[in-house]
């Protein structure tokens, strides 16, 4: 073969693979399932409600199988203790799985701390949970599209396409993500995917006894929880980074971030 | 209970102390195979770089490295590659990313700037060498008796000339055009190489350490810097090894002389080489090394002087918790010293050297200052992380992410460069090659 030829055939062969490649996978998620228009899943979260039970995070984790032991947690709980100096600090020992059992504040390498009581200004507690952004930036970094939304906004994983490279733990700003300690892929809340679409309702809010947590169509004006986002105070969760949160906070602190 | 135990083995903790309030998923989910990443594909652009500049902007001077520093480059490649394998949780999948490519990631397009990158690389070496592998299909298929080395040779030049066997003038005028022509398509594709790797951190908006438009440039400079130091010390060694193997005649670690049959080049003559060649690239390497740390100080005191919200953070990774690593190790060991190393006159081919060797640590720490460094503080900026490389490995993971991880990556590219050496034999010194 001259070596013009072989350049040549180089050439049409690349651009044939190219083509070829390109083919592929331009099917979104969206597409694939049934768009339903009249749908968004959104969640509330009533800070005044929740006392640290720690509750939910038990139920998310024997639901959706996340190790009791593992140090991973889908949805987790904070404590604030803010202090009349302003200064703050806060917990969440193993995800408060077991709930806040002592007053003594979990600051790992750094020990425990107590906050003496007279100077306490102010304490309370947050859940905490993936916040299906209406963009996320885990769907934007997956580089092989294993994270997906769904056409009414929940954003999942393919825990048999996802090749663990971690670009979306790092690409979150909420921190919610992690390594499935046995499967070895990346995974976060669904939303109780498997629960809600079948019309369910999610285990944590299910195991919540003081109705802190709540989920529900944003689209539909009679749901309790788009009646709260609309005709109440709400807050999300680091509005700065662009992601358009669908987790709404009513009572959320400024410390809280 | 082994069960139990197995299922509590959280990706990162075992090399995760965590201080003060971190969220319960944060782990230093990127450790040492992805400081190892940016740092060897960024020896590759660097490396290629350097050879490009005989080839394309005509330094005479560096002829002899060029070559050198081409095949050395190649060599790297597949390298550059490993650390990603390494750290991803599912290996087998990873050709995921060329099937399922998702633009939208920066990972995702990264795997097709390298294939361009590693096509125009393999295409060079086969121009610069054609004229070469030719020969030696001639020379092998005349010789009588072939040692064993030989006949497994002689197959594969017969495979990788492609059938190309016109070497007349003509033929080898145009050959030279295309390398040069490919050698300068390489600049800005092995930049854009690196450059993503750089994007790739540059993107990560929740981290507040990475997240700048500078990164990719800061990264392709001192890929640039970190290249041409390695082919400094490599070449260095190898020629010392040459050297040393010439007066002894010890045929086998010359795996060039093997393959050509010839005999080795005069042990003065080398030496000669050698002092050229390594004087005259640290004379690149200090203009490079300028303007990498200016890029990376103008980051810094841009920051400072900015202070958004995450610059407390910030301050406190850089000042206080990372304050040897960034300001003694990175800046002090790796980049002033080997800088006045280089500018005080009269510099000999060994203060070049440890010049050079102290640059690749200065580059290293970079890497690790960015990669590790960005993971320092929780994504609430009230806690700190602190990475600890796993020294002796208990598990796959501790080794894959850890020290003996590491250490296959550095050596690997020495490994595959004496081989390659073999074929493409580096050194060859040969007055009409390009
Ligand atoms: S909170 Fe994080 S994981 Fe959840 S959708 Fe947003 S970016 Fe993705
Ligand atoms: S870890 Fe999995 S889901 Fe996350 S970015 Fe990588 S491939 Fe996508």
């Amino acid at each position: 073969m001259k070596r013009r030829d072989f350049l040549k055939n180089t050439a049409v062969f690349v651009a044939g693979a190219s083509v070829s490649v390109s083919a592929l996978d331009f099917i979104t998620p969206k597409e694939l399932f049934a768009a339903n228009p009249q749908l968004k899943w959104g969640f509330l979260v009533d800070t005044h409600k929740c006392v640290g039970c720690g509750f939910c995070v038990k139920a998310c984790k024997t639901e959706n199988d996340i190790p009791f032991e593992a140090n991973v947690t889908r949805t987790w709980v904070e404590r604030y203790v803010i202090k009349k100096d302003g200064d703050v600090v806060m917990d969440s020992p193993k995800g408060a799985r077991d709930g806040f059992t002592t007053k003594l504040l979990d600051q790992n390498h750094s020990g425990m701390t107590l906050v003496p009581e007279n100077e306490i200004a102010q304490a309370f507690f947050v859940p905490k949970l993936c916040n299906h952004c209406t963009t996320p930036a885990c769907v934007q970094v997956c580089p092989v599209g294993a994270t997906y939304q769904t056409a009414d906004g929940v954003v999942l994983v393919d825990r048999s396409w996802c090749i663990g490279c971690g670009y979306c733990i790092m690409g979150c700003p909420y921190g919610v993500r992690f390594f499935h300690p046995v499967e070895h892929v990346a995974d976060k809340c669904t939303f109780c995917y498997h629960r809600i679409s079948k019309g369910g309702d999610t285990a944590c809010a299910q195991a919540c006894p003081f109705d802190a947590r709540q989920i529900g169509n944003l689209k539909d004006p009679n749901d309790p929880v788009a009646q709260a986002v609309l005709n109440q105070r709400v807050g999300v969760l680091r509005d700065e980074y662009g992601t358009k949160p669908n987790v709404y906070y009513i009572g959320l602190n400024k410390e809280v971030r | 209970m082994v069960e139990q135990v197995a299922q509590m083995v959280v990706h990162g903790e075992a090399w995760t102390i965590k201080d003060l309030f971190v969220l319960p998923n944060e782990y230093v989910y990127w450790s040492i195979q992805i400081v190892m990443y940016p740092y060897m594909t960024g020896l590759v652009a660097g490396a290629f770089v350097l050879s490009s500049l005989y080839h394309v902007f005509n330094v005479e001077r560096l002829k002899e490295i060029a070559r050198y520093a081409l095949v050395f480059s190649f060599a790297l490649l597949p390298v550059a590659m490993m650390p990603l394998m390494l750290h991803l949780m599912q290996p087998l999948r990873g050709i995921h990313v060329l099937m399922t490519p998702h633009f939208t990631s920066a990972i995702s397009a990264f795997g097709i700037v390298f294939m361009t990158y590693a096509c125009i690389v393999a295409a060079e070496i086969w121009f610069v060498y054609r004229k070469f592998i030719v020969e030696s299909v001639h020379r092998l298929n005349n010789k009588q008796d072939r040692s064993g080395l030989e006949s497994l040779l002689l197959p594969i030049y017969k495979v990788i000339s492609l059938g190309a066997m016109d070497i007349s003038k003509e033929a080898l005028d145009s050959d030279h055009k295309a390398v040069k022509f490919l050698a300068a398509l390489g600049i800005p594709v092995a930049c854009f190489l690196h450059g993503y790797a750089g994007f790739i951190f540059g993107s990560v908006k929740a981290n507040a350490l990475w997240m700048t438009p500078l990164m990719p440039v800061i990264f392709i400079c001192s890929a640039v810097v970190s290249g041409i130091a390695l082919c400094i010390v490599s070449y260095y060694i190898f020629m010392e090894i040459r050297k040393w193997a010439a007066k002894r005649g010890k045929n086998w670690l010359l795996p060039d002389a093997l393959a050509q049959g010839g005999t080795a080049i005069p042990v003065e003559q080398l030496r000669s080489i050698q002092e050229h060649e390594v004087k005259m690239t640290s004379k690149y390497l200090l203009i490079f090394m300028t303007a990498a740390i200016t890029l990376e100080i103008l980051d810094m005191i841009f920051r400072g002087y900015t202070a958004v919200k995450s610059w407390d953070a910030l301050r406190m990774v850089i000042y206080e918790h990372d304050f040897m690593k960034i300001f003694v190790y990175q800046y002090g060991l790796g980049n002033f010293l080997p800088f006045l190393l280089l500018l005080v006159p009269g510099l000999s081919t060994r203060r070049a050297v440890i010049a050079s060797i102290l640059v690749l640590f200065g580059v290293f720490m970079m890497r690790w200052n960015v990669v590790i460094g960005g993971q320092a503080f929780s994504l609430t900026f009230a806690g700190f992380m602190e990475y600890h490389l796993p020294i002796i490995p208990h598990d796959i993971e501790t080794f894959k992410e850890g020290l003996g991880g590491m250490l296959s990556v550095i050596f690997a590219p020495f490994i595959i460069f004496y081989f390659l050496n073999m074929i493409f034999p580096a050194f060859m010194s040969d007055d009409e090659a390009h």
